[in-house]
């Protein structure tokens, strides 16, 4: 593919709202991660939960209200974004300007209060709950599009933990194939008990600090976050989309393929699209979640590819794992790491699982960096790969 | 954006398959309404068979019949599934279960609750490893859907299945998001045209009236699921005619697809 300019993107999650917190809470090795309580999780585990951005919408947005749209409506006001918006409004049709948001729950966390308000004779909802505004899994991607004011193809993109790597994909086919002009792209996910309680079912949730590839590693931490990006082929940004990959495991809908072969198809058809080889890549953003399954799987898929020696590393130590928004947050990690000359080493990782034999990071590094894999898998075996570079 | 297509597939009521539903559609067989029977995917293993969801059974539905009538292997088709709400049996079940002591959500019932759910028992059941997409555009799936299946067709050159589903949700939800009927609607898409093409489809942005149904009982239909929002595109095709239809694609505009019949080969 042609390489896509990135114009502009911000970035909130538990270490903060916007790219300087991130850049410093990376370079210091502090972990957004926190044993803080939220809503009445009775869960022992720690939380990557987002401060100051749990306030009543504005009256305009009313309608909009739940958690999910208040941390995407925060998210945006960061890293002068909005200004960045203004200037895509100055160039093109509002109509021309597509939206693609991924999300995994989008405002369920508002059901779930609906639901202790339920009429104990009729079992009815509250007045206050509309479905469409919150909970249904569109609601994200048309109030991102109705806050910016923008009418091109609007669509939620929900594969789980891969859903908002994909938006880059989709939105570069959708401005190749001329239905839009430039695109916002973006993940939002945000903390509730379906998540925290349904992953816990599962025995994934560990009550333990996230720590990729650690031998003792326990599981993942539950973060939220809310990421975004301008990609228009027409800027002249510093960060490009150099390419992607989709691909399906077809294995199981909750395990990775123990061989990693969904994830490396992935990351060679994102090499193949983007015309690079693996020596090209200087660092990859790993999917990391800290579970047995994943980073066995995941550290095989790397090693197969790029051998033991690939600088690596998940920074879900820092920010945990923010589900749908993953993708994003993570592409702008790979973006701060390339601007900054910056390889995270493996937060919270002690004694590196010996049957990973992947170049996992037990230390910084301060390096040129010009080319950033990302890797980001999800449930029903959706895997996702992107490589974002510096423009030339 | 213009696609060959190759195959159509629902699922309905009284509308059970593209073969029955095509007889109606053109206006030889009368429409009786009635809900879609029971269905068990002929492409799940026995085990997933008797396990499946009835999200994950009419998705199938839909999309095994239209593999039925494509030249293309169902493993070798990428696939876009396209659903406004997906399970939300599955959302109410998990969302009482944790206003009880304790809070016991099944893990079953979480790993199903994923939008992509389907999407990923369809890749497991067929052995498909090709890129998928899962996407939600409320009462706009249909459309939204087909413009990325039509994208990654163009721009990806994959030969791409499409399929779009939703069904009622259970008390309460349903007083807040009454989707009428359980449908599913399936379209078989390719980049180039092969020796089932029977028609292209051309897709783009329109200010234009939505097209509505041809008869009252049709139009209920239409207007009871996201996924039968492609009753008028799907008439267009039964009747074989080229011609153009507008479907939903917000609350103030909408898809024009061109459909545009050729000589089977």
């Amino acid at each position: 593919m042609t390489p896509l300019p990135i114009s502009a993107y911000t970035v909130t999650s538990a270490l903060g709202a916007g790219r300087d917190a991130h850049w410093n809470a990376l370079r210091s090795g502090q972990s957004g991660l926190r044993k803080s309580q939220f809503d009445t999780n009775t869960l022992d585990c720690w939380l990557g939960e987002v401060a100051g951005f749990n306030t009543p919408l504005p009256p305009a947005l009313a309608q909009w209200e739940c958690r999910n749209n208040r941390l995407a409506l925060f998210a945006l006001q960061q890293d002068a974004f909005m200004n960045a918006v203004a200037q895509l409004k100055a160039r093109y049709a509002a109509d021309r300007i597509g939206v693609f948001i991924g999300t995994s729950t989008s405002g369920v966390q508002h059901t779930e209060l609906a639901y202790r308000e339920r009429d104990p004779a009729t079992q009815a909802l509250p007045d206050w709950f509309q479905h469409r505004y919150s909970q249904n899994i569109f609601s994200i991607a048309d109030f991102v599009g109705h806050v910016l004011g923008f009418t091109g193809p609007t669509l939620a993109i929900s594969t789980a933990c891969s859903s908002s790597a994909k938006v880059f994909a989709s939105a570069r086919r959708a401005i190749a194939a001329g239905t839009c002009d430039a695109a916002i792209v973006g993940g939002v996910d945000s903390l509730c008990l379906t998540t925290l309680y349904g992953f816990n079912s599962l025995q994934l949730v560990s009550a333990d600090i996230c720590r990729p590839a650690d031998a003792a590693r326990g599981g993942i931490s539950i973060g939220e976050a809310a990421g975004f990006a301008i990609v228009d082929p027409n800027a002249k940004g510093s960060m490009q989309l150099l390419g992607y990959g989709e691909t399906s495991d077809a294995y199981h809908m909750s395990s990775p393929d123990p061989e990693g072969q969904g994830a490396v198809a992935s990351m060679r058809a994102a090499l193949k699209s983007a015309q690079l080889a693996p020596e090209q890549v200087d660092y990859i953003n790993l999917h990391g979640t800290g579970t047995m399954a994943n980073d066995s799987s995941e550290g095989r898929a790397i090693s197969t590819l790029f051998g033991n020696d690939k600088p690596c590393s998940s920074t879900k130590g820092w920010t945990g794992h923010t589900l749908g928004a993953a993708g994003i947050v993570e592409a702008a990690i790979a973006m701060l790491c390339i601007e900054h000359g910056f390889l995270p080493r493996s937060l919270n990782t002690r004694t590196k699982d010996p049957a990973i034999e992947a170049g996992v990071l037990m230390e910084d590094r301060h390096a040129p960096v010009r080319v950033v894999m990302s890797n980001s898998f999800g449930f029903g075996g959706s895997n996702c790969t992107l490589l974002l570079g510096s423009a030339a | 954006m213009s696609v060959w297509l190759e195959s159509v597939g629902i699922a309905a009521p009284g509308l059970i398959s593209w073969n029955a539903a095509r007889e109606v559609l053109r206006g030889t067989q009368p429409y009786a309404r009635s809900d879609v029977p029971p269905y068990a995917p002929s492409l799940l293993p026995p085990n997933e068979r008797r396990r499946a969801t009835p999200t994950v059974r009419i998705a199938f539905q839909a999309a095994e019949d239209a593999v039925q009538g494509s030249s293309i292997a169902a493993a070798e088709l990428a696939t876009v599934f396209a659903s406004s709400d997906a399970d939300l049996n599955i959302i109410h079940r998990i969302s009482h279960a944790l206003t009880q002591t304790p809070r016991l959500v099944s893990p079953t019932d979480f790993h199903n609750s994923v939008h992509n759910a389907a999407a990923g028992y369809w890749s497991i059941a067929v052995g498909a490893r090709a890129p998928s997409s899962t996407i939600s555009a409320y009462d706009f799936s249909f459309a939204a859907g087909l413009a990325e299946a039509c994208t990654l067709v163009e721009i990806e050159q994959l030969n791409t299945l499409l399929v779009a589903f939703d069904l009622p949700p259970p008390q309460p939800l349903y007083a807040k998001r009454p989707i009428a009927c359980t449908a599913g609607v399936a379209l078989v898409l390719t980049p180039t045209r092969t020796a089932k093409s029977f028609a292209q489809l051309s897709c783009a942005p329109s200010r234009e009236s939505i097209t509505t149904a041809s008869t009252p009982a049709l139009e209920e239909l239409r207007r009871g699921n996201p996924a039968t929002a492609a009753l008028p595109l799907l008439e267009k095709i039964a009747v074989g005619l080229s011609g153009r239809v507008v479907l939903p694609r917000s609350d103030d505009a909408g898809l024009a697809v061109e459909v545009s019949f050729v000589e089977a080969r």
